[in-house]
């Protein structure tokens, strides 16, 4: 909310022209209405040699608070205590960024009436911001304003002397110096500001953000981080409507047990302003998204491992000649994607537990703009496999892609009788990662999981210890498959077991339960032949 | 059963008293005159009638269909509510009939037909007499006469359950109408009742619980049982399934037997006698179910007593399959009944009762998969019964399954009644291996069956005993199911969570937003007298589920191994990230509660508290380093810079005075909050640092504590407090976990005692406490119009309220427009949540079933997701 703009000069070229460039006289307090607060330009120093003008918002926080209230302004007035306790009082967000569009208009455009010669000229300029959020650090700083000639200095901000363990704050106190037009200048601390700020809780109007890209012209272009700064904006604009709309009851929730609405709303993962350039509206696989793909440590490889893992359960699933599936667990629908391409699929259910997953697997999937006849296959429903549900009965086959691995082990039973007790599909595909082979990922620090959700990952020995067990509580039979590359020593990144409802299901006689006098067959036994059915029935359907 | 009477000229016509009766006769017969004298008006629905309702003419045949389908309506409606009907239309034609009959059947009556066989002539005489028939065709009647004559025989194999035929006039003349009480029907036998479970030829156990019950046994000269009699006349009722499996089926039925026929006791079958009575009258049947073993002893039975097999077939073939008894507040039958079969008789009621409500699907075991009617049970009259084992008998919607599976190797249940006390002995021996485990490992699958999406899932109504019918919405039950399923503890340990509470009114004093005054003035206003008032800790909500061992723990909570309880949050993850600091915990505060003598003195052996946890930044510091202490740096960083720019200004002779004045008090203000903050903040390692204060014994075994008064609530932990000993390691070096609550009773209607209360909340907030907690120190109160008081309202230091409202909110300009508070949803969400608290409590503590306790525990999860000011 305040930051200060020094010039040098000499008597022949004062420093206090900067009061002719501001459009503001340095002998003034002025205040100026804007949307968030009143702002204030005032000169604590104006003299030949040099002048320091202050720009100063005062932001209302309560009124900030009102303002959201109602509907289509974008506020969520009951969403988080973040809205009332916040930084922007004092911080050098975006609300100070639209201050200086307000208060130093023309300088902004560069023009000067009165001095027209002064805006094209290049002056000593040192802008001090004392404390800027910013997201990605110091380091990011740098790598933002050093390639538009200035010279940088950001020195994190103490979180707490008192409690050094929490280390540094997200502030930085910037000073930048050079030799630019003050027009420049303006420009990059308004494009720039709200770049580093990391207001994930804050409306910005769309118009705004056309503005801002405006003020790039010029510099935007030849920015070595262009694409970062740019879809940031994307990205934050995306984050904000998605705050507004869906994750008011997470937030209440996680503010109830006093923790960040992130630690718990997490199931879809936030677009990055990295992967969100390339990887985000189109469905490409290659970003993988959800949670717990680990691909990014696999960026190096030619096919993705997600991808590999697909075409591996698409090939277990066609091999138990499958028609009806239920992808438990569906995350935001990349296994539905290419589930939907191949018709012998006839019923395809993706359940997850998060809502905000669901629909985002709807929009990427365009189920809003699928046929008929493709979107008759596909079910989307929320659902947990911490509980039984009747309504998973009768199916052919059931995928856990990547799912286990997300519940905490005491709950595991839990998911077993759902999935093998209750919802009892013919057949079972499950994949989960294989911890021997984490060493060969070299991104990945030594003991670490690969997703920060991962309540455990398996040894080969664990998982198949784990999978026999369940086959045999539950009258299923099981075989094992790697998935990507088998290394000699450490085996597949990913295992894969297949589990199929064996012959020997129990049931044919006796029982606690009562016996109905009209004895009741037991329909489940199928016979599941090997791989010489598969290829046949393969070879069939690509004959037809 | 029927009682068709074609020969003799007897008057009474018997007619059970909730039954379809359908005239049957010519035009002329004089059906309407016969309905008019045996009947109440109001029960006789003509087809005339209905004739000339739709069509303003009692005899326009063209109205006839739309006519029928008004008095098959109404008949409709009558027989759904039970009601005895009539129906008075000629019905000489077989299809007309047909669709009586599946009218009763729909509602599960018995259909009773009454023929008036009148001759022709006479028909003709009466409709001459009458103007309005005098144009009918003079061929009618002798068509309905053919038709009549051509139906007589078949009026049984229709399905009419009773035929009465009156032949002539005279005999018409001459009936009477008795109406008789259905089978089923024994509203007049008030007991006390002792209503036995499944039993399955376990003969032996049989003996034992009935002495239990205080029978006297009768036996025969070779010792075997073959009467019971209750010195107090009390009546046993046996739910079926006294056979198979089980050691000695032929005794258990010689004993049952006896006791039915001296009256001593009732008897409804199972699927089993059912099975034996069709095998015992030579149908095929599987001898399958452990029916072989029966089979058996009857034959060994046969060589000494050739008649036993005839005996036992009679006595099966005279059970009635369900029965209504003590005025209709019971009902027992052996695999359960919907409100809307009670009393009633139809094959499907009967099949019902005998096999309960099947799906048609089999489960994981080729058992056939049962839908769970007793959930959506709702009604009046108690339903007792059978056939399905559960591990323990409970209550679920004025229902009881009291099949413990003794012949599995679990225990005999009965239930008295009215006294509706359960008595049971355990198995003398595993008799007979089931097929599929009595439990499974799923959470609940030990009390009955795992936990099903259907409980939670969607817009859901809870029943609650303290605020009636609780509504939950949908989008809240789906933020609440993905938390529960992807973050919460096992729901095994999760019988409880805390609700929210509301802050009491907004102050109006200067400077204050919350203020004692408001609390103790509306407890005044709501007739409390007596509050307490209880420090309010600064930490984060911690429930503790303390076993006494890790074996209490696997028996009553079904916890894995090594797990001796639990301590989580309020939205119920896991308090600690380490399991084994989580035991740590539970083991110090197990042994607070072994040294003050609580496990005697509550007879429990586990304990469920409600507790703070601190320092807050052991579990907030995620949100205090993103949050409020970033705030704190934020304000550090720049206020400073701020004030020299505003001094240099000001020295220039630039008018900022009133600037520099306000920024002053800002970085006061900012500099408070920081203080507000940091008080609540201490490093901890391990346990050490960390403290609890547990200030209510939520639940014991058996009980909820929840209505305890606060001051013996208080006075039970502080003994708990002072017996908390560290442990193994150095004594003088740890320090205690638990830290007590202190507290002050306050009279609101007391001035002195007010200002007291006052004193004391502003002497604990200048001291850096958060605030005070004020509750009704009787803990559970009720208005005079009955509603719940609010359990408690939190009065908020001004200072702790920085960290809620912001550095700046004391500002009076701040804090004008923050009074503007709208409590009202907030004090009805924190009633409903303790409502739902309770509940879930009292479920817990009456050992009801899993998925009961986590339908009121997800209840109160899903309402913390409801929109209301975070700020209250």
């Amino acid at each position: 909310m305040f930051l200060t703009i020094t010039t040098t000069g000499t008597d022949e070229r004062p420093a206090t022209d900067l009061g002719f460039l501001l459009h503001k006289h340095p002998d003034k307090a002025q205040r100026f209405s804007t949307s968030h607060g009143t702002a204030h330009v005032l000169y604590p120093e104006a003299t030949p040699q040099r002048c320091t003008a202050a720009l100063m918002l005062e932001v209302d926080p309560v009124a900030l608070v009102r303002r959201g209230r109602g509907k289509g302004r974008g506020g969520a007035p009951d969403s988080a205590l973040a809205q009332y306790v916040n930084d922007r009082p004092y911080a050098a967000s975006s609300l100070l960024a639209v201050a200086l569009s307000n208060v130093f208009s023309s300088a902004l455009r560069g023009q000067c009436k009165a001095r027209p010669e002064l805006p094209v000229r290049p002056l000593p300029l040192r802008i001090e911001v004392p404390a800027l959020p910013a997201r990605g650090g110091a380091e990011l700083v740098e790598r933002l304003f050093a390639p538009l000639g200035w010279t940088v200095t950001a020195e994190p901000v103490v979180l707490d002397e008192e409690f050094p363990e929490w280390g540094d704050s997200r502030y930085v106190r910037l000073v930048l110096e050079g030799e630019l037009r003050l027009a420049d200048a303006l420009r990059h601390l308004y494009v720039l500001l709200p770049v580093l700020d990391d207001a994930k809780h804050y409306w910005v109007a769309p118009d705004e953000v056309d503005k801002l890209l405006r003020s790039g012209e010029g510099w935007l272009e030849d920015h070595p981080e262009q694409r970062l700064i740019t879809s940031r904006y994307l990205a934050r604009r995306w984050s904000l409507t998605r705050n507004a709309l869906e994750r008011l009851e997470l937030a209440r929730l996680a503010e109830a047990d006093d923790t960040e609405v992130e630690e718990i709303d997490n199931a879809v993962a936030e677009t990055t302003e990295e992967s969100g350039a390339e990887g985000d509206g189109d469905g490409t696989p290659a970003t993988g998204g959800g949670v717990g793909d680990g691909e990014t440590a696999d960026a190096g490889k030619p096919v993705p491992l997600a991808v590999q893992r697909r075409e591996a359960i698409l090939e277990a699933l066609r091999g138990t000649e499958s028609a009806r599936v239920l992808d438990l667990g569906c995350g935001q629908g990349q296994l539905l994607a290419a589930l939907l391409k191949d018709v012998r699929f006839t019923e395809i259910v993706g359940v997850d537990v998060s809502m905000r997953a669901l629909n985002e697997t709807a929009r990427r999937l365009r189920l809003d703009r699928m046929s008929e006849r493709q979107s008759a296959r596909l079910k989307l429903m929320q659902g947990s496999l911490a509980y039984t549900d009747s309504r998973l009965r009768g199916y052919d086959a059931a995928v856990l892609c990547e799912v286990i691995e997300h519940v905490d082990p005491p709950r595991l039973p839990a998911l077993e009788y759902a999935v093998f007790g209750a919802a009892r599909p013919r057949a079972v595909v499950l994949t989960t990662p294989n911890v021997e082979y984490n060493v060969r990922w070299e991104t990945l620090p030594a003991g670490k999981a690969r997703h920060p959700d991962h309540r455990f990952e398996w040894t080969r020995e664990e998982f198949r210890g784990w999978a026999r067990q369940v086959a045999e509580r539950h009258g299923y039979t099981v075989e094992f498959r790697p998935v990507g590359p088998d290394d000699p020593e450490v085996g597949p990144p990913t295992q894969l077991a297949l589990f199929r409802l064996g012959e020997g299901d129990p049931g044919t006689d006796g029982g606690t339960s009562a016996d109905h006098s009209t004895s009741t067959s037991n329909s489940t036994s199928t016979s599941n032949s090997g791989t010489e059915t598969i290829s046949t029935t393969t070879a069939k359907e690509a004959a037809a | 059963m029927t009682d068709t009477d074609l020969t003799t000229a007897r008057r009474s016509l018997a007619v059970p008293d909730l039954s379809l009766v359908v005239l049957i006769g010519t035009t002329g017969s004089g059906k309407s005159t016969f309905a008019r004298r045996h009947f109440l008006p109001t029960q006789v629905v003509s087809s005339d009638v209905c004739r000339g309702l739709v069509a303003d003419d009692e005899n326009d045949q063209s109205a006839t269909p739309d006519a029928f389908d008004v008095l098959h309506y109404i008949a409709g409606k009558r027989l759904a509510a039970g009601r005895l009907t009539v129906v008075d239309a000629t019905n000489v034609q077989p299809e007309a009939r047909r669709s009586l009959i599946r009218l009763a059947r729909e509602h599960d009556v018995l259909p009773v037909a009454i023929v008036l066989d009148v001759p022709e002539a006479e028909c003709v005489r009466r409709n001459a007499a009458r103007p309005d028939r005098a144009g009918m065709p003079t061929h009618v009647i002798p068509r309905q006469r053919r038709e009549l004559r051509r139906s007589l025989k078949s009026l049984e194999r229709e399905g009419f359950r009773k035929v009465h035929v009156l032949r002539g006039p005279e005999e018409v003349e001459a009936a009477e109408i008795t109406t008789e009480r259905r089978y089923n029907d024994l509203r007049h036998l008030t007991g006390p009742f002792d209503i036995v479970g499944d039993i399955h030829g376990c003969r032996s156990e049989l003996e034992t619980l009935l002495g239990r019950l205080g029978y006297v046994l009768r036996r025969d000269e070779r010792g075997r049982p073959v009467d019971a009699s209750h010195p107090e006349g009390r009546t046993a009722v046996f739910v079926g399934d006294l056979v198979d499996r089980g050691p000695d089926s032929p005794g258990v039925l010689r004993l049952v037997m006896g006791m039915v026929a001296s009256g001593a006791a009732l008897c409804v079958p199972g699927n089993h006698e059912n099975k034996l009575g069709r095998y015992l009258k030579g149908r095929k049947v599987q001898v399958t179910h452990g029916l072989a073993e029966t089979v058996e002893q009857l034959e060994r039975e046969h060589t000494e007593d050739p008649e036993f097999g005839d005996r036992v077939r009679v006595f099966i073939e005279s059970l009635i399959s369900h029965y209504v008894l003590d005025g209709g507040a019971l009902v027992v039958c052996h695999a359960g009944l919907p409100e809307k079969y009670h009393g009633r008789t139809s094959g499907r009621v009967r099949s019902h009762a005998l096999y309960g409500d099947t799906t048609g699907e089999t489960d994981e075991f080729g058992l056939p998969v049962r839908y769970p009617w007793a959930q959506d049970y709702r009604g009046r009259a108690a339903v007792v019964y059978g056939h399905t084992p559960t591990p323990v008998a409970s209550w679920l919607n004025n229902t009881i399954c009291l099949d413990t599976g003794c012949v599995f190797g679990g225990r005999m249940t009965a239930l008295r009644w009215p006294e509706r006390e359960l008595v049971d002995v355990p198995a003398e021996r595993i008799w007979y291996e089931p097929v599929k485990p009595l439990t499974n490992e799923a959470p609940g699958g030990s009390e009955g069956r795992p936990l099903d999406l259907g409980d939670v899932r969607g817009r859901r109504v809870v029943e609650t005993r303290h605020m009636g019918r609780i509504a939950v919405k949908e989008e809240n039950a789906a933020a609440a199911l993905e938390v529960m399923s992807r973050f919460a503890v096992d729901p095994r340990l999760l019988g409880y969570l805390p609700p929210t509470m509301a802050p009491c009114a907004t102050s109006t004093e200067e400077g204050y937003l919350e203020h004692p005054a408001e609390a103790f003035a509306a407890y005044r206003a709501d007739g409390v007298r007596e509050v307490i008032c209880e420090e309010k800790h600064m930490g984060s909500r911690a429930v503790a589920l303390v076993c006494r061992d890790e074996e209490v723990a696997r028996k009553r909570f079904d916890a894995p191994d090594g797990v001796s309880g639990m301590v989580y949050t309020r939205t119920g993850r896991p308090f600690f990230d380490d399991p084994a600091l989580t035991e740590t915990v539970l083991r110090r505060v197990g042994r607070a509660v072994e040294g003050a003598g609580l496990w005697q003195e509550l007879d429990t052996d586990w304990l469920l508290l409600d507790a703070e946890l601190m320092p807050w930044s052991l579990k907030a510091a995620g949100l205090l380093r993103s949050q409020y202490a970033a705030v704190g740096a934020a304000s550090r960083a720049v206020l400073p810079g701020v004030l020299t720019a505003l001094e240099g200004a000001a020295a220039r002779g630039v008018e900022v005075s009133g600037l520099l004045d306000k920024h002053r008090g800002r970085a006061a203000d900012a500099a408070a909050f920081t203080d507000a903050y940091r008080r609540y903040c201490w490093p901890v390692d391990g346990l050490e640092g960390v403290r609890m204060a547990p200030f209510q014994i939520l639940a014991a075994q058996g009980r909820s504590l929840a209505a305890l008064p606060h001051d013996q609530q208080l006075a039970l932990i502080d003994r708990m407090v002072e017996a908390d000993a560290p442990g193994d390691g150095t004594p003088e070096r740890e320090q205690p976990l638990l830290v007590p609550t202190r507290r002050l009773i306050v009279d609101t209607e007391d001035d002195a005692s007010r200002a007291a209360g006052t004193q004391w909340w502003l002497d604990l907030t200048a001291a850096g406490g958060e605030g005070m907690v004020v509750k009704p120190l009787q803990g559970f109160v009720r208005k005079g119009d009955g509603r719940l008081v609010q359990p408690g309202v939190k009065c908020r230091g001004r200072e702790y309220l920085r960290i809620i409202y912001g550095p700046e909110y004391t500002r009076p300009d701040n804090l004008d427009r923050l009074r503007v508070r709208h409590l009202g949803h907030k004090r009805s969400l924190a009633l409903r949540e303790y409502a739902l608290g309770l509940e879930a409590l009292d479920r817990l503590a009456d050992g009801e079933p899993l998925w009961r306790v986590h339908e009121a525990v997800f209840a109160v999860l899903a309402l913390e997701s409801e929109p209301v000011d975070p700020r209250l």
